[in-house]
């Protein structure tokens, strides 16, 4: 049996306060009012802005070209690009944003953008000069101004060609800037919430991705892993508590307490013709319907078929095993199909304009090598304070070529994803990676390193596998990697440029992972660490390879 | 490897009362042997649907692309569904021979001789496809970047189809090298056993004078090792920048970003059921009945239920991401698919692919020669026409209403597919008559471990789970 040392429990207790710190620091800090921001915008522009700011500026012309192709092929989205003069923000340059022909034939008053915020960065000196006259930023993803949009009136029909003649339209100055101001404070004002949800939704996922991992070695009769069982179990424990910390982030947000899903605003939607098309899917009863029963179905198969692995122990034959592998199969069958929806839900529809039908595999990817990670981490640990007798360094072997092997295709999935929309370069899909490249440019590229280069150098050799500083090393990159994927796909849609991980962000997943330590390190000394009975526990105890 | 204990739950691998000695027997006799009458009837058969294909290909090089069924909206159709069948129906051999190593699925062994067989006869029809669908096949080798005296003019390296070339070209080599080296034991078998002269040349020609030492072995199994880790990315990319083809079009219903990872799951779905097909009449007429079990029926069977099932979910979200994507285009390209002029070929599509597979469920079924033949067979029929569902229903009804146009096939487009099957079962056949069916050397690596004499053996010395077998035998 293992005891849950008290060190571990008292450093579990310390990153849950600090997280908690943390977090309540960032809720407090977040700008309240519009003159907050101004304040903030001012002070940073002392600074010299921030990174989010380095982003490649397209010239005008560039983005006139594009609007027009745009126009003769696809009913997509324009925008008029909003351009502010350095000094009296009298030049207006409009963004188009997100209507389709349709609306531009008939003459309907298109949306209005916004300001980029990049634009309105114009009125500091500092950003003065990377803004040079003349030049616009281009256009944003769609959902980052729509993320304001209820808060700004039509200005322009959008329903002529000639979008250039609309950069000299003049608008009041003033309104423009409060606008722009509103359009951070809300992004401010998301940063904290945002930074919760990652957190949250990444350490669920870990011990979902657990899970899935478990619910295969059973279906696929797996001779080595038995012995690992009771550590999957103790991982999947998080599951639980997880998914109620999570479902209450959702409804939340349905209850419009944060702005994390802009197609939950009745105010956006009713200026979005885009959203109201998909409201039969992307409304706020049927979105928690579906997140009771994904997370419901979870965690019933993750309690019965802990329930039956620790009656097993007792058992005298093999009937409760073969319950349980009857279970794993039709849980992975649950679990295809909702893993691929939730994904949709709760990570795809925060840019609700966009889409991708790889999206749900891709997020599997992430979450599965993840889980699998921890797997070994937490294995590495128990063997390291001499609990898991049988494990030797196959186990670890095995562990680490699943890492390995995984975390390629995680970037098989992203590459294919991401190569495919920058090949066809359909402007309603690629701005989704365009805003990353330009606003998350470092995060973006440096979690392929993270996921995909150092473990793939690092985790070649066959030696390598069997030293745990190495495994631990490179599960430590893969989940940091992992998290900023996360990051990354949330993030854009939620804070935009406004981004930084500072002491919210730190502070969530401080939280999170003194939760995720304490549940499961409790769980995992509520039971022996080996599993009895299991048909193929000889083959685990014995394995070599 | 791993240990030879095995727990008592697994099922035999190797039925019937085999020792060492009959294995090797086994698998030698229908190379041994002459051919039988039906053999020759079969054979012939093949053959003349070969020579229609030859036929076909050289009246379409003489002539031109024009006696096909293509037209100036429909630029692709059979010529890339078959060869997209094809590649796929290739890409079980090497899932088999090497991501079922990776996991170590001893059940591999009595099919991954033929299931790699299968992927380089599949691959070499394929290959025919991206040639013979050029206006000027001749110029063919331009597509190779070599230096010339055009002022060095080089290829384009941007478009999947030469992606393509490189994909294809590397599938074939690095298939035929991991086959080969996995023959060298086993032609050496041969080589031993050759009563005439003329087979021991032969065979002594083929083995390169493997003599079976433990350094030998042990390279042996390191390169089968590396060999599979490369071969597994290989089977994943292959696929993937075949659908790369389509997916980095901008027509609506090739561009999709789910198409690498679905291609590839289909092309694992479409290669098993191949092999199940000639598998289940290779073990009856070669007599391998105690290799190739009804539990490695049973498996592949599960393997398709799998894949299908994955297919399935791609089918769905592809579906539903058309709907939510608000594209009208997008939109009308799936409406046009389920009801539109070749509405029979997407549901037939359907029922094949994402019905036929979910019957493996019962066990009554998957476990059912008859029924695992069957279903084998429609499971090719609905992978055919997923790519031909792909290709025509996207290209037939696009942007512009004044493109919309219909297709229909010729006898050349069908002569051309009838000829690659048929020279497929050429291939297959004289394979199958000459090169040792079942990797002998690997079948008896697990003799011990997974056959049904050892385990008797086993259970009557009374080492139940609980003691170490491999130290008592």
């Amino acid at each position: 049996m293992y005891t849950f040392s008290s060190r571990l429990k008292t450093f579990s207790f310390i990153l849950m306060i600090l997280g908690v710190l943390g977090i309540g620091y960032s809720f407090f800090t977040a700008p309240k009012t519009v003159e907050d921001v101004e304040k903030i915008l001012a002070a940073e522009s002392h600074h010299d802005g921030h990174s989010g700011h380095d982003a490649a500026h397209h010239d005008a012309a560039n983005n006139a070209s594009k609007d027009a192709h745009v126009h003769t092929t696809q009913d997509v989205h324009s925008n008029d690009a909003q351009q502010k003069d350095a000094v009296d923000h009298a030049i207006h340059d409009e963004q188009d944003q997100g209507e389709n022909a349709d609306r531009h034939i008939t003459g309907t008053p298109g949306r209005d953008s916004l300001a980029t915020p990049a634009a309105n960065e114009a009125d500091t000196p500092g950003n003065a000069q990377q803004l040079p006259a003349g030049k616009s930023d281009i256009a944003t993803a769609n959902n980052q101004d729509a993320a304001s949009a209820h808060h700004v009136q039509d200005h322009h029909s959008a329903s002529e060609a000639g979008h250039a003649a609309h950069g000299a339209e003049a608008h009041d100055a003033h309104k423009e800037h409060q606008e722009h101001l509103e359009h951070v404070l809300h992004q401010l004002q998301n940063k904290p919430w945002a930074a919760v949800y990652v957190a949250a939704i990444f350490f669920m996922l870990i011990s979902l991705g657990a899970l899935a991992f478990y619910a295969i070695q059973y279906a696929a009769q797996s001779g080595w892993s038995p012995i690992l069982f009771r550590v999957m179990e103790g991982i999947t424990s998080y599951l639980l508590p997880g998914s109620i910390l999570f479902f209450i982030l959702l409804v939340l947000g349905v209850l419009h307490v944060h702005h994390l899903f802009i197609w939950m605003d009745p105010e956006v939607v009713k200026e979005d013709a885009l959203i109201q098309g998909k409201s039969g899917y992307l409304n706020g009863t049927f979105f928690l319907i579906r997140a009771v029963i994904f997370l419901g179905g979870w965690n019933l198969y993750r309690y019965y078929s802990r329930k039956n692995s620790l009656a097993n122990d007792e058992a005298s034959d093999i009937t409760l095993y073969k319950k349980n592998f009857k279970m794993s199969a039709t849980f992975l069958v649950f679990f295809i199909v909702t893993e691929s929806i939730m994904s949709w839900d709760w990570i795809m529809s925060v840019d609700p304009h966009w889409y991708s039908t790889l999206f749900g595999w891709y997020v599997f990817a992430s979450f599965f090598v993840s889980g699998i990670t921890a797997i070994a981490m937490i294995t590495l640990y128990l063997k390291g304070k001499g609990y898991l007798e049988y494990v030797n360094t196959s186990h670890i072997h095995d562990l680490a070529k699943f890492m390995f092997g995984i975390s390629i295709f995680w970037t098989y999935l992203w590459f294919s994803q991401f190569m495919l929309m920058w090949y066809a370069d359909i402007p309603e899909e690629v701005t989704y990676f365009v805003t990353r490249i330009e606003e998350y440019n470092l995060p973006f590229f440096g979690m392929l390193a993270m996921n995909f280069i150092f473990p793939v150098l690092i985790l070649l050799n066959t030696d390598f596998k069997r030293l745990s500083w190495i495994v631990v090393m490179a599960g430590i990159v893969i989940l940091c990697g992992h998290y900023i994927d996360f990051f990354n796909m949330i993030m854009p849609a939620t804070v935009g440029d406004q981004w930084f991980i500072g002491a919210g962000e730190i502070g969530a997943v401080m939280f999170f992972l003194g939760l995720f330590i304490f549940v499961v390190f409790s769980a995992l000394a509520k039971a022996p660490l080996m599993v009895k009975h299991n048909p193929y526990l000889e083959e685990s105890k014995h394995f070599h390879y | 490897m791993s240990s030879h204990y095995e727990a008592p739950i697994r099922k035999p691998l190797i039925i019937g009362d085999k020792n060492f000695h009959d294995v090797t027997v086994d698998v030698a006799r229908p190379v041994e042997g002459r051919a039988n009458k039906q053999w020759w009837i079969a054979f012939s058969i093949a053959l003349a649907a070969f020579l229609w294909g030859v036929g076909c290909i050289s009246y379409t090089v003489a002539t031109g692309i024009g006696t096909w069924g293509l037209n100036k909206t429909i630029g692709w159709a059979w010529d890339i569904t078959n060869f997209v069948w094809w590649v796929g129906i290739g890409h079980a051999g090497t899932l088999i021979s090497a991501v079922l190593l990776l996991f170590r699925q001893k059940w591999r062994m009595a099919i991954n001789r033929s299931a790699e067989a299968m992927t380089i006869f599949s691959v070499v029809q394929a290959g025919l496809f991206p040639v013979f669908h050029m206006g000027r096949p001749w110029l063919g080798y331009w597509v190779l970047p070599i230096p010339n005296q055009f002022g060095s003019l080089w290829v384009n390296f941007n478009s999947p189809l030469l992606w393509d070339v490189f994909a294809i070209s590397t599938y074939l080599s690095v298939s035929l090298v991991f086959w080969w080296t996995g023959l060298l034991p086993d032609f050496a078998m041969l080589r031993d056993r050759a009563f005439t002269p003329f087979t021991k040349r032969v065979y002594s020609i083929l083995s390169f004078g493997w003599s079976g030492r433990a350094k030998d072995w042990q390279r042996f199994e390191e390169v089968s090792l590396v060999l599979a880790g490369l071969a597994t990315p290989l089977v994943l990319s292959v696929h993937t920048i075949v659908s790369f083809d389509f997916a980095t079009s901008v027509i609506p219903g090739w561009h999709t970003t789910i198409l690498p990872p679905y291609f590839v799951a289909g092309a694992i779905f479409s290669g098993f059921a191949m092999v199940n097909t000639l598998l289940i009449i290779m073990r009856k007429v070669s007599n391998l009945e105690a290799y190739i079990t009804i539990q490695h029926i049973e498996l592949m069977n599960i393997i398709i239920m799998i894949t299908g099932s994955i297919v399935g979910i791609a089918y769905i979200t592809e579906l539903f991401i058309a709907w939510y994507s608000g594209v009208e285009y997008e939109q009308y390209a799936f409406l046009n698919r389920a009801t539109g002029p070749y509405w029979w070929s997407y549901w037939l599509m359907m029922t094949c692919n994402v019905i036929s597979p979910q019957v493996m469920w019962f066990k009554k079924i998957r476990t059912s020669i008859m029924a695992s033949f069957i279903i084998s067979i429609v499971v090719n029929v609905g992978m055919w026409f997923e790519r031909f569902v792909i290709i025509v229903t996207s290209l037939h009804r696009d942007y512009l209403p004044s493109s919309w146009t219909m297709f229909q096939p010729t006898f050349v487009d069908a002569g051309f597919y009838i000829g690659t099957i048929g020279f497929f079962f050429v291939l297959f056949l004289l394979y199958s008559r000459t090169f040792p069916v079942i990797a002998q050397a690997e079948v008896k690596s697990i003799m011990k471990s997974s056959s049904e004499t050892y385990k008797k053996l086993r259970e009557q010395h009374g080492h139940d789970n609980h003691s170490h077998s491999e130290h008592n035998h």
